[in-house]
């Protein structure tokens, strides 16, 4: 992600450093991680001591300081699934990927979340991949959902 | 019409919408809620959209891509009006029979019905649906009927007229006597008296103040929050827009949570529709009040749902919470008096100030009024949300609205109040659900996840799930909490695992006692409860897996075994061939077993033996039968 679109995104934002939060989720989102680069260029425009970015990045789970793959997975682990199997199905994906939650592959093919609710716990077990719901899958059709992603 | 500047032109806007509204003209709906996507709403609208084109109907049919109708389960949903015929689990491939046989030939489409699974008998219309038929969906109700990036829509069923009521009929402080009148509580949590709030912030001495909509809905199983959001996001305005009147504020936000794009991105149409028509900005409806609001998205950490940690992280911080007193309400956003409430009770707003407050208390309890919206979700036939009066006993919402446990298993549990709340068994079913009476069950109301639990589901696993959780979710910053919390874990996790001790219960009830009463927040205090409240109820059942090292729902991993019923195999192969840790030992005409050392206990056998021979099942607390000598597995 360059600096003129990292900048682009705070000037959105009008540089005000009460913005940090949204600032780094529009970055997040749009680039997959926060490179060191970018935080860099956070804490000079806004600035706000890295320290305090640090914090931020480390307490709030959508930030990740690590590249993810090109696909995220997101499984759901809230109670509505986990009464459902939520388990059985992290397991089987686990065993498709070689993941463990938190992981991405060294290829950055797919990476591995859990997530507390999706708000689809109607059709739990739920997982997401790239923003694509999936409902009511049994851990054998959620390793084949893989199968569809390059 | 652009700009609406007065009470007047309010009405004659809507008078226009309605007159260009023919109530006998079809339409058809369909629901595009998140749920709904899953299930694959987005493409069943654009059949409907083709199909539409192709038979020549679009200037006769109007189609509408409404919010969640709350049934789940059953989605996509369509809706075909002036008759209402209640169309459930489209897919494409129907829509082209729905046209032309409901709309050519009106003909019904019977497949598509709800079917009662016990009688099998059909029901055509909505009302006819168990489902919907038990329920009073005063809030939830407006989602099946507009569009909610449309501000036509809105205004067609009523909308501002609330707050054009509150605006130029009554004073601030009317305004807050009609929310205590009404006796609301809040939808979020606790049910603290919102009227109550609003005079707090609203006495507290300053100019600038601020409202803000909690929906951070953090509590898993919960969903109330965003279907409102997503389904009807100018209510939630409007409700906000009073309150930011009788409190004296001008600016407003609202927090989402990030797991929660569609809620956001309709929010955001909603509020660009409102400021067209002069609905947020300045001098709305030309009484004088300025109002603006600003949408702040969560960054994944369910303890931003408190909301003294939501108001760091609206201050661009962490989200640590911090003590009471003070509270919000003297010392909030950056440091100015501030109103907090939960979307439902927001969206509970325009009907109190309609209605009234007479009217809107005369539904519920004594002291829990109006209606709550519950997310029944788990081991429940008709998951989904449902709106009930408060004070209906829990087993009706459970078997009458919910059609009881699938698959004829027994019920055992729901838990309700999320990580703080509790599990009630089966013998309190007769309990009438509001604020009070689930306290005292040992639960409690939270923000209304309904969580359903049968005979497969192990209490001991549960209490150590919602653990994990809040272990997960604690923010580190006091003691009691961090450890207490980790320190319980352990112990579950233990009992889980075949590791529990003796005296490890009383352990566990001496740690739930300092964590409850040395934690700074409420997500500290709250957290033993389920621990609490399943030891309570279900105590036979750790004791089972402390002295026994039996999980009696079959569940916890490593106190089970898969084992075949030699007397039952049918050398069928259908286990061997499809578990993945290649652990059964098959071949052709033998007795299948399988082999302890290797399996993974993942389950897949158990699904693949075909029902009509069951062979296949697990034991607990038992020793696993000695390996047959081939000669033994060999079929006659
Ligand atoms: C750990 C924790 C999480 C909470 N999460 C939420 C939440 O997700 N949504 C919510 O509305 N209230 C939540 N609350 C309650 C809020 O602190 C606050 O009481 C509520 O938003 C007030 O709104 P109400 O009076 O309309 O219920 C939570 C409280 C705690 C202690
Ligand atoms: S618990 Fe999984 S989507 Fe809500």
């Amino acid at each position: 992600m360059d600096i003129g679109r990292i900048d682009q995104v705070i000037d959105k934002h009008d540089g005000e450093a009460s913005s940090l939060i949204q600032i780094l989720l529009e970055i997040q989102s749009e680039n997959h991680w926060l490179p060191k680069e970018a935080l860099d260029r956070v804490s000079e425009r806004l600035q706000v001591p890295m320290s305090r970015i640090q914090h931020i990045t480390t307490f709030y789970k959508a930030f990740s300081q690590v590249p993810k793959g090109r696909h995220e997975i997101h499984v759901c682990v809230g109670t509505a699934c986990h009464v459902r199997g939520a388990q059985r199905v992290l397991e089987a994906l686990e065993d498709a990927t070689g993941l463990k939650p938190g992981e991405t592959d060294v290829e950055l093919k797919f990476s591995l979340e859990t997530v507390n609710c999706l708000g689809c716990c109607a059709l739990g077990p739920v997982m997401v991949v790239d923003g694509e719901y999936h409902g009511n899958v049994a851990p054998a059709k959620s390793a084949e959902v893989l199968k569809n992603y390059e | 019409m652009l700009m609406i500047n007065s009470p007047a032109e309010l009405e004659a806007c809507r008078k226009d919408i309605l007159s260009k509204r023919d109530p006998k003209k079809p339409c058809i709906t369909l629901c595009s809620g998140s749920a709904c996507h899953a299930t694959g709403s987005e493409k069943v609208a654009r059949a409907i959209e083709l199909e539409v084109k192709n038979h020549g109907l679009d200037v006769e049919v109007d189609i509408r891509r409404t919010g969640c109708h709350g049934f789940c389960e059953k989605g996509p949903i369509v809706v075909i009006y002036p008759e209402g015929i209640c169309y459930l689990k489209v897919q494409p491939e129907d829509v082209c029979e729905i046209i032309s046989h409901t709309f050519k030939e009106k003909k019904i489409v019977e497949r598509l019905l709800y079917c009662d699974p016990n009688t099998g008998e059909k029901a055509t219309f909505e009302h006819d649906i168990p489902f919907y038929k038990n329920q009073e969906r005063l809030v939830l109700g407006l989602n099946r009927k507009i569009d909610p990036k449309s501000f036509e829509d809105y205004m067609a069923v009523g909308g501002y007229q609330a707050l054009s009521k509150a605006l130029f009929e009554m004073t601030p402080e009317e305004v807050i006597g009609e929310v205590k009148g009404a006796n609301l509580r809040g939808r979020g949590g606790a049910g603290f008296p919102s009227g109550l709030k609003w005079e707090m912030a609203r006495n507290a001495p300053g100019d600038v103040k601020y409202v803000i909509v909690n929906c951070d809905e953090g509590d898993p199983g919960a969903y109330m929050d965003r279907s409102l959001m997503e389904g009807n996001p100018f209510a939630v305005l409007e409700g906000l827009m009073i309150g930011a009147y009788a409190i004296g504020a001008r600016e407003g936000y609202v927090y989402v949570r990030q797991e929660y794009p569609l809620a956001v991105s309709n929010l955001a149409e909603a509020m660009k529709q409102a400021t067209r028509h002069g609905l947020l900005g300045k001098n709305i409806l030309g009484s004088g009040f300025d109002f603006t609001v600003k949408v702040h998205c969560g960054a994944g950490a369910f303890i931003c749902g408190e909301e003294t940690s939501l108001l760091m992280s609206l201050e661009g911080k962490a989200g640590e919470p911090n003590p009471r007193p003070p509270f919000p309400a003297t010392k909030g956003l950056w440091g100015k008096p501030t109103n907090i409430n939960n979307v439902e009770t927001w969206a509970n707003i325009p009907l109190v100030i309609n209605k009234g407050a007479a009217a809107f208390s005369a539904l519920g309890t004594e002291v829990s009024k109006g209606t709550k919206i519950f997310s029944l979700v788990g081991k429940v036939n008709n998951t989904g949300l449902v709106e009930v009066p408060m004070g209906i006993p829990l087993r009706d919402i459970i078997y009458k609205i919910g059609g009881g446990v699938p698959g004829g298993k027994k019920f055992k549990a729901v838990q309700t109040g999320g990580p703080s709340g509790g599990c009630i068994p089966e013998a309190l079913l007769d309990i009438k659900v509001d604020f009070e009476e689930l306290t005292k069950a040992g639960a409690m109301m939270g923000s209304g996840g309904m969580i359903v639990m049968d005979e497969d589901t192990c209490m001991v696993d549960i209490s150590r799930y919602f653990l994990e959780f809040l272990s997960d979710e604690s923010c580190g910053k006091c003691t009691p909490c961090r450890e207490g919390i980790r320190r319980m874990l352990r112990i579950l996790t233990d009992m889980t695992t075949g590791k529990g001790k003796e005296g490890d219960l009383e352990l566990l009830e001496e740690l739930a006692e300092t964590t409850k009463g040395a934690s700074l927040c409420a997500l500290g205090k709250g957290s033993p409860n389920p621990v609490l409240s399943t030891m309570h109820y279900f105590r036979e059942e750790y004791e089972a897996h402390i002295v026994h090292k039996r999980c009696p729902s079959l569940s916890c991993k490593e106190l089970i075994n898969y084992v075949i019923d030699p007397e039952k195999c049918k050398a069928c192969g259908s286990c061997f061939r499809q578990c993945p840790a290649e652990a059964i030992h098959g071949g052709k005409k033998m007795i299948h077993e399988v082999i302890q050392e290797k399996c993974t206990k993942c389950g897949t056998c158990l699904e693949a033996c075909p029902a009509r021979f069951g062979a296949v099942k697990k034991i607990s607390g038992e020793p696993v039968p000695a390996p047959l000598s081939e000669a033994q597995r060999t079929m006659a």
